[in-house]
């Protein structure tokens, strides 16, 4: 129990980078517009250049927000997971979750060619491609609570994840080895991920999602807590496990579903971001650390996707491979430096 | 507490596997209980089952009266807090942390703690004396330290019962004596029940107020003093290679 003010400290240091990132987020890409004029744009003025105007209302901005409801959906989906499962090196990919949409985006893009004769398949877009998805993950959820529910053990449930994991890749697989270049072309786009492309109606939806995800988790802050010190003691301490169990498992499963839906897989936010925050914070209470992840998620998914706008050239990189790139030795170096990792 | 034709052990699908059956104790409060016996003879299985970690084979345990059964989660939580042989998920907590989690049961939804809650977890650190230890975190301290804190943390509980499971294992002679005496404290002063399993019969006889030993022919339960005189010690082990001298209340290797 740190004091307090170190905290609200702390918080107000972090509210003022996240709103300096979305500055630099929104000001930075191939066109870049300054640092001023973006805040002058965003806080109700109206800009000289019009162009600039219009690139920042029907561009930058929503994809600054995506990054940041990706950002903290993920890392709030990692923070429930390393907990629930007692694993510092838990995240949104290991119960398969974002396999399960991966599987079903694959689905949509490739199966057109497997079956031809079923007309759905024909139409993919972006919307379809979210529905997919979504779909996908959520049977893997399905089968994983099933699994849950006979399993009381976590450590076996995430192995079971693990498992369901490499099934869908590895359907995944076939569906690419038959399919022809063009599906795989559209299929591997989409596994780049991307924050880009999002419309203000599918932001409102992602947002709901978030929004349901976080209520979720912050009803289920005491028994986390509690959690923390294994499932025998929780139940000790009044934890109705089934019940906190389930709630984790569904705020899991639609924040990582929804957002590798809609964002395609993203890897390593969900991972690093809870260790990050637990260095900064030096605490274990989900009181403090649920807010702090969305708001350290949202920074480091706007700063990942700043860096893949390559500023001031024309091409855009994957951004799953900038948040590998950046996050796997953020993760060495916590190893490294610590030794042990705890969660 | 009071246990009735206890029968404890494990359901698989197919089979009962009774570890330790027709278990017969009642206990009042203020108490300091050991239950000693054998490897194996369900020391662990029993009090597990008493802090209803896990369900029973058959016959009741009661507490004030009531049947454990009856008992809700959360009223159980208010009533029994237990220290388990397995090791808590997280270390990366501090021991002021662990302590107040203690207060779950009690705080609400969000787990604010209000004056009463501060003060029963400072009292908790006081008596078990982790004053100078509380901003340290878990995986600093030495197993006899975080043994106390686990202590403290089921004391800040604030329950009328407290189980633990082998509390003195993988201490040093000092450390097992320190927390049998804090058991013995707890247990007279605040008035709470205390049972605890221990492989320290010797050290049990010396500071239990009742004893429960578990034996495959029959369970005894008394005080020490009453069951050196049913010579029930003498049973518990081979004759021809441990014996129990009545006298000094102590085992003899024989050679």
């Amino acid at each position: 129990m740190g004091s307090a003010n170190t905290y609200r400290l702390n918080f107000i240091l972090l509210f003022v980078a996240l709103l300096l990132c979305t500055g630099i987020n929104i000001s930075l890409g191939s066109v870049s517009i300054p640092l001023e004029e973006t805040f002058t744009s965003l806080f109700g003025g109206t800009l000289e250049n019009t162009s600039w105007d219009y690139i920042l209302w029907n561009y930058r901005i929503p994809k600054a927000f995506t990054a940041i409801l990706v950002g903290s959906g993920l890392a709030l989906s990692g923070l429930l997971m390393q907990t629930l499962f007692r694993n510092p090196l838990a995240g949104p990919f290991v119960l398969g979750i974002s396999s399960g949409a991966s599987l079903g985006a694959a689905l949509l893009i490739m199966g057109a060619s497997l079956f031809s004769g079923l007309s759905i398949f024909s139409f993919v877009n972006d919307v379809s491609l979210a529905i997919a998805a979504s779909i996908g993950s959520f049977l893997v959820l399905m089968a994983v609570m099933v699994v849950a529910s006979r399993v009381k053990d976590t450590m076996t449930l995430l192995i079971i994840g693990l498992m369901f994991g490499s099934i869908t890749a590895a359907i995944v697989s076939v569906l690419s080895y038959f399919t022809d270049a063009e599906k795989l072309q559209q299929y591997i786009y989409w596994s780049f991920g991307s924050v880009g492309n999002l419309s203000w109606s599918q932001l409102s939806l992602l947002l709901g999602i978030i929004f349901i995800g976080t209520i979720l988790s912050l009803v289920s802050a005491k028994s986390l807590n509690a959690l923390l010190l294994g499932e025998n003691y929780a139940q000790s301490l009044g934890v109705n496990l089934k019940k906190s169990r389930f709630y984790i498992i569904i705020a899991t499963g639609i924040l990582a579903g929804g957002i590798t839906a809609f964002a395609g897989p993203i890897a390593f936010i969900g991972l690093a971001v809870p260790h990050l925050t637990r260095q900064i914070f030096n605490t274990t209470d989900h009181r403090i650390l649920l807010p702090a992840v969305l708001i350290y998620g949202a920074i480091l998914m706007l700063l990942c996707d700043t860096v893949a706008q390559l500023p001031g050239s024309a091409n855009v990189l994957p951004i799953n491979a900038i948040t590998s790139i950046l996050g796997a030795p953020v993760v060495i170096w916590l190893l490294v430096r610590k030794r042990k990792m705890v969660f | 507490m009071e246990a009735c034709q206890l029968t404890v052990g494990y359901r698989t699908k197919k089979a009962r596997n009774s570890v330790a059956s027709n278990i017969n104790f009642a206990l009042g409060q203020g108490e300091l209980m050991a239950i000693v016996g054998v490897n194996g003879a369900g020391k662990s299985t029993l009090l597990r089952t008493l802090g209803k970690v896990q369900p029973q084979l058959s016959g009741e345990v009661f507490l004030n009266g009531k049947n454990l059964a009856n008992y809700s989660p959360m009223a159980l939580a208010a009533e029994i807090s237990v220290v388990l042989t397995e090791p808590i998920a997280s270390k990366n907590m501090t021991v002021e942390e662990l302590v107040a989690l203690g207060r779950q049961p009690y705080t609400n939804w969000v787990g604010t703690l209000n004056d009463d809650d501060k003060s029963k977890i400072k009292t908790a650190i006081w008596m078990l004396e982790l004053e100078a230890l509380q901003h340290k975190k878990c995986y600093e301290l030495s197993d006899g330290q975080l043994q106390r804190a686990m202590i403290a943390r089921a004391l800040a509980q604030d329950t009328a019962v407290i189980l633990l499971d082998e509390p003195t294992t993988h201490l040093d002679l000092y450390h097992k004596v320190q927390i049998l005496k804090v058991l013995k404290s707890i247990a007279h002063e605040t008035k709470k029940t205390v049972v605890f399993t221990s492989h320290e019969i010797e050290m049990a006889i010396q500071i239990c107020d009742t004893m429960l030993l578990l034996d495959p022919t029959a369970h005894t339960f008394g005080p020490p003093c009453k069951l050196i005189e049913q010579r029930a010690f003498e049973r518990l082990f081979p004759a021809d290679t441990v014996s129990f001298d009545a006298k000094t209340g102590s085992f003899k290797i024989e050679k």
